[in-house]
């Protein structure tokens, strides 16, 4: 195939820092670990092919003490092995059978599970950000050294979305912008961090399983609500400790005493102000800009965004607490007697209250989502007739996993899966230098389906064989389900419902 | 840059993982807390030793001399000096043995055990109690079983090692395997190597060499020809070089070094040593694997 974005094929060495030998490694040989290797001056990973295999359990280093894990007890029932695609290689351009076909016996059925690493040149991640802050518009660029991998998306409930790679980006642009495209998208598959510009917003750190870094700082919680929700949440714990309090959010800013809440607790109405298009009573849109302060605004001192107190309903002494979605911040002042607020130290059932608020915040994470479609070429690596595969997935007699992950079939035509990357094993992606992503997929069917849509049955091969030394294991991931689970497929009666 | 890694494996086994470090740890004990204990003690000590090893990697990938100062290390060193008998050697040649050695040790100092054995990539740190018995089984290099031995307490064998062609690291000898028997597994490692490379035919047209340099740029070897290719050799010429290695290895045994040693090449097999004292030999077993 053509390489014209290979590296450069000279005989440099490489230092891998894979380990503190730091072993020097010459082009085409590996490390000491035979782990990692030097491939055209690039360090990779040589990853067998890997099994998910069940009975083992892992322990996480150094965890003594009271953190102690129990060595024994086997949290996975039986043995059963599951090959994966992972490091199955590939047969480009998939007009030979995948590379491995392999079967087993699943409660007395023959199962044939059609293993191989698709490349997928129509794929892309689609990545939720939890946090409310800003960090650019709707159809904003998202760049990767200057090269724009994708954009920002619809937002969702206290997270931001974004959708990147695609088709577009990887070859329908520059050469390098394809290039970047296709290196972010698959650390970011790989769990990686990937650091991101958006078009005017924010330089973003993105990682699967892990908190955003948004302009340098890491983000810890996703909000409890928006200021409207928390008011409500909260106005219970509230009454009684404070005459008003203000929940500031770049979505819905709530003042409690005209919020709905608070008159059903028969609030006084403090004469408070806020900036702002009132929704509905006690409910404030764009009290200030999207930013990277309170509550996703642009606000650093909260009572930029108070007007004047109404000196017919306000009076002096009246406490008055604001605080962001996330309980993060906040602020507590009592009016003095021209009705402006002084701070003033905060009193511990409000405290508690503010602490509560941070407690009931879900810690702020990235999810990525590898989304790919399998095309005809790879469907032919399946069987000789790649339409009946499609209609063989869409009828759920055969069920697709990424890396052993449950995969999302979308419905309509074509195999277009969607995969969380976190459930998939450890660098379970690659390329080729198209660019394209390469990902593993698995179909698993009955061996008498696999014959009727016209599979390659002459390439089955028990699962015994391909169990060599060589293989990489894994353990299994207990929130998956099994791709062998006859519950999964329509010719189980007491099938689960999954894909119509 | 990763870390120490532990995982149980399914048959109750413990793997620890560092860098080029691969440790398959099993225990015998009375009960399930002291087997815990065990692992603890061997996790603990594991997660410092590729730290321990690699500030003094460029001291002990040099020819034998001035002592380091690692306990891991010096382990090496004394495995080395124990077996070198002025043969070219460096203390990396010990480095899987004395890593098997000093995890062993740390099990066995947090509490008693029956049996136990810590696995490092086939050089094998040994623990028999009293009246408990250990089998090993040494696989052809087509995974065909080559031979068996059973060991007991009383044989004094605290470690085997197995070191040519068919392993990880460079040889300068053509050895499919020398597989010893030791009083420890630095030992046993040390003399392992110093035997593989005395299996040899120099200049032999079937055997082609690269300076190991070339091969491996880390390599302790520096520019010595390490063997890449042995062509089928007629058996008059594999009789020749496995005199070389018996040899070798009957030197060692002489010295008290260690125990015996079992060599292999283009499927013959040839033992060394006496298994008299209850163990079965390997003397009268075929090692042939072809």
């Amino acid at each position: 195939m053509p390489d014209d974005n290979a590296p450069n094929p000279t005989s440099e060495k490489i230092r891998c820092d894979a380990c503190p030998v730091m072993c020097y490694i010459a082009d085409g040989k590996a490390g000491a670990c035979d782990r990692y290797a030097n491939h055209g001056g690039t360090l990779v990973r040589l990853d067998p092919l890997t099994v998910i295999q069940g009975g083992a359990q892992a322990v996480a280093f150094l965890d003594q003490g009271e953190n102690a894990q129990d060595w024994d007890g086997d949290v996975i029932q039986g043995n059963r092995t599951f090959v994966t695609a992972v490091g199955a290689g590939t047969t480009y351009p998939d007009y030979k059978p995948a590379p491995f076909i392999v079967s087993q016996q699943v409660e007395g059925v023959d199962m044939v599970t059609v293993v191989t690493e698709g490349i997928f040149s129509y794929c892309g991640v689609k990545v939720k950000i939890d946090t409310d802050r800003h960090i650019g518009h709707e159809r904003a660029i998202v760049r990767v050294d200057g090269e724009a991998i994708g954009h920002v998306m619809t937002a969702e409930y206290g997270s931001k979305m974004l959708s990147l790679g695609g088709v577009e980006h990887l070859t329908g642009g520059s050469k390098k912008e394809g290039r970047v495209t296709c290196d972010a998208l698959m650390r970011l598959c790989n769990r990686e961090p990937v650091e991101m510009q958006i078009d005017d917003g924010v330089t973003i750190v993105v990682q699967a399983g892990h908190a955003p870094i948004i302009n340098g700082t890491p983000e810890k919680l996703m909000r409890v609500g928006c200021g409207s929700a928390t008011i409500g949440m909260f106005a219970k714990q509230w009454y009684g400790h404070v005459d008003e309090v203000v929940v500031v959010d770049d979505h819905i800013t709530g003042v409690l005493s005209e919020h709905e809440a608070g008159k059903g607790l028969d609030m006084r109405l403090s004469g408070i102000k806020v900036k702002g298009r009132k929704s509905t009573p006690g409910r404030y849109f764009q009290v200030a800009d999207p930013g990277t302060g309170w509550g996703g605004t642009n606000v650093e001192d909260p009572l930029t965004i108070l007007k004047p107190a109404d000196p017919k309903l306000a009076w002096p002494g009246l406490r008055l607490l604001m605080i962001s979605t996330t309980g993060e911040q906040w602020a507590y002042y009592i009016l003095d007697e021209n009705l402006v607020p002084q701070p003033a130290d905060i009193t511990p059932p409000l405290l508690a209250t503010a602490e509560r608020i941070a407690e009931n915040c879900e810690p702020s994470l990235c999810s990525v989502l590898f989304m790919g479609g399998a095309g005809g070429s790879l469907r032919a690596g399946v069987t000789e007739n790649p339409v009946r595969l499609t209609r063989s997935v869409k009828d759920a007699l055969t069920y697709v996993s990424c890396g052993g992950a449950e995969a999302y079939v979308w419905p309509g035509g074509g195999i277009t899966v969607m995969a969380d990357v976190m459930d998939m094993p450890t660098n379970s992606f690659g390329y080729v230098p198209t660019p394209a992503l390469v990902a593993p997929i698995e179909f698993t069917l009955r061996l008498a389906d696999y014959a009727a849509l016209g599979g390659h049955v002459d390439h089955v091969r028990p699962v015994e064989t391909v169990l060599t030394p060589a293989i990489r294991k894994v353990l299994p991931n207990i929130s998956q389900p099994d791709p062998h689970d006859p519950q999964n497929y329509r010719w189980r009666p007491d099938r689960k419902g999954r894909r119509g | 840059m990763t870390g120490p890694v532990a995982a149980l494996l399914d048959d109750g086994r413990l793997h620890l993982q560092h860098g080029p470090i691969d440790l398959i740890i099993g225990v015998e004990a009375p009960d399930d807390a002291t087997c815990r204990i065990a692992y603890r003690a061997a996790r603990d000590r594991f997660a410092t030793v590729l730290d321990e090893l690699v500030p003094e990697l460029p001291l002990l990938r040099a020819p034998l001399g001035a002592a380091p100062q690692g306990q891991i290390a010096r382990r090496m060193h004394r495995a080395c000096g124990t077996v070198a008998q002025g043969d070219f050697i460096t203390p990396m040649a010990a480095v899987a043995g004395s890593v098997a050695d000093t995890v062993l040790s740390a099990m066995l100092a947090a509490t008693p055990l029956i049996r136990a054995h810590v696995n490092n990539g086939g050089d094998i740190a040994l623990h028999l109690a009293p009246g408990a018995e250990y089998r090993a089984a040494i696989a052809g290099l087509d995974g065909q079983l080559a031979g068996q031995i059973t060991l007991h307490a009383t044989d004094g064998v605290g470690g085997i090692a197995t070191s040519g062609q068919g392993g990880r690291s460079l040889s300068l000898g053509i050895a499919g395997a020398v597989t010893v028997l030791a009083r420890d597994a630095a030992t046993a490692d040390a003399a392992a190597t110093l035997i593989a490379n005395a299996v040899d035919l120099p200049g032999h047209p079937a055997i082609t060499r690269q300076p190991a340099c070339d091969v491996w740029p880390d390599t302790d070897l520096g520019a010595r020809p390490v063997v890449t290719h042995v062509a089928p050799l007629p058996p008059a010429d594999i009789a020749r070089a496995m005199s070389h290695g018996v040899t070798r290895a009957q030197a060692m045994i002489d010295t008290g070094a260690i125990a015996a040693a079992a060599l292999v090449l283009q499927g013959q097999g040839v033992t060394v040593g006496d298994f008299e004292d209850g163990a079965t030999a390997l003397k009268e077993r075929s090692l042939s694997y072809a």
